[in-house]
């Protein structure tokens, strides 16, 4: 198989899941905020940490996917 | 007529060397963190030289940035515990965004000089993103991951630090109850006292995976956003990376931002007294 093809395969699998899951937060957060709009700040520092530990995995996936393509 | 290049610049994932100093070796990288660190110490040095009681000028500019960061982060992370993780975390804040910004200045990745290697010419840039090498976040993991253990015996000493991992209170209690120095307690007990005990070796775990996770989180997105730079200045030069450049400024911001936070997070849950 084709380096190329290896190297994207393994970045576009790798970002299903971090995505799905990333809108469902967002998903919960938005529908938290409309019914309790107070919390407003606590809910959107506690979700941009949620995002980030979220979008690690993806990034994990997208280092392996540069790892296969540059590194001889 | 547009012409799509299909040879990519040379992008390499290990920073490029640029000199040795006595065998040990100067990557591009390593001068760019020199530089970041030069900026910050010339910054709070002078700064806080005859500081005026009412800020004007620059001063006023340090004083805001890191009171946003306190109340707006350490505060809200840490709680009454932020004054005492704020060197830490506020460093980590200013030192990674820096660094990422500075990245994107202009000569980061374009100025440098040929060398031969295999066979062809290619370049080595002079400058490197800092945080573009995984050594320079394996760093920044390792004094996290460290400095939280160390906070967390400062604040429940020694023994009280280690029983987070080694965790026996609940066999104590049980075999008491057993030869009968207190009150007998049911096989649920020792059951919780099993599970209690493994995740305490949980919880060993999880320290190391956190130094894996921040020195890739923070590396896969500098290193893959520079990648991202490089590809789309050399497709389309005009314009086209203007918008590329806004997402590498957001991006560093956040992730200057997820590592301050993520370390308050952690330290704090590594020196919170049990029993909360």
């Amino acid at each position: 198989m084709d380096v190329n093809l290896i190297a994207a395969l393994t970045i576009v699998l790798g970002a299903i899941t971090p995505a799905a899951m990333i809108g469902r937060f967002s998903t919960e957060a938005m529908r938290s905020l409309g019914r309790n709009p107070e919390s407003g700040p606590s809910i959107s520092a506690n979700l941009i940490l949620a995002l980030a530990l979220t979008e690690a995995i993806a990034i994990y996936a997208l280092v392996v996917a540069l790892a296969i393509k540059f590194v001889q | 007529m547009i012409e799509f290049v299909h040879e990519l610049p040379h992008i390499s994932m290990a920073a490029e060397v640029l000199f040795h100093v006595g065998g040990f070796p100067i990557t591009n990288s390593l001068v760019a963190t020199w530089i970041s660190m030069l900026f910050l110490i010339v910054i709070s040095l002078v700064f806080t030289r005859r500081m005026k009681l009412v800020p004007s000028g620059f001063q006023n500019v340090v004083e805001t940035s890191l009171e946003m960061f306190y109340d707006g982060v350490a505060k809200v992370r840490a709680g009454d515990k932020a004054n005492l993780f704020l060197p830490l975390a506020g460093t980590f804040f200013f030192f990674i965004l820096l660094s990422n910004w500075m990245g994107l200045m202009p000569g980061f990745g374009s100025i440098g000089f040929m060398v031969e290697h295999h066979g062809e010419m290619e370049m080595v840039p002079l400058l490197r993103a800092a945080n573009a090498d995984l050594n320079t976040t394996i760093a920044l993991a390792l004094l996290s991951v460290i400095g939280a253990q160390i906070y967390g015996i400062k604040v429940r000493g020694f023994f009280g630090y280690v029983s987070r991992f080694i965790r026996v209170g609940g066999f104590v209690a049980f075999f008491k109850g057993l030869v009968g120095r207190g009150p007998r307690q049911g096989f649920n007990a020792l059951l919780n006292a099993v599970i209690d005990a493994f995740v305490g070796s949980l919880e060993i775990l999880d320290e190391m995976t956190k130094l894996l996770s921040y020195s890739f989180r923070l590396f896969g997105n500098i290193f893959a956003g520079e990648v991202l730079l490089i590809v789309i200045s050399m497709l389309l030069p005009w314009l086209a990376p203007l918008p590329f450049l806004a997402l590498e400024i957001f991006v560093g911001y956040i992730q200057a931002l997820i590592f301050a936070t993520l370390t308050l997070v952690f330290v704090s849950h590594a020196a919170h007294e049990e029993g909360h």
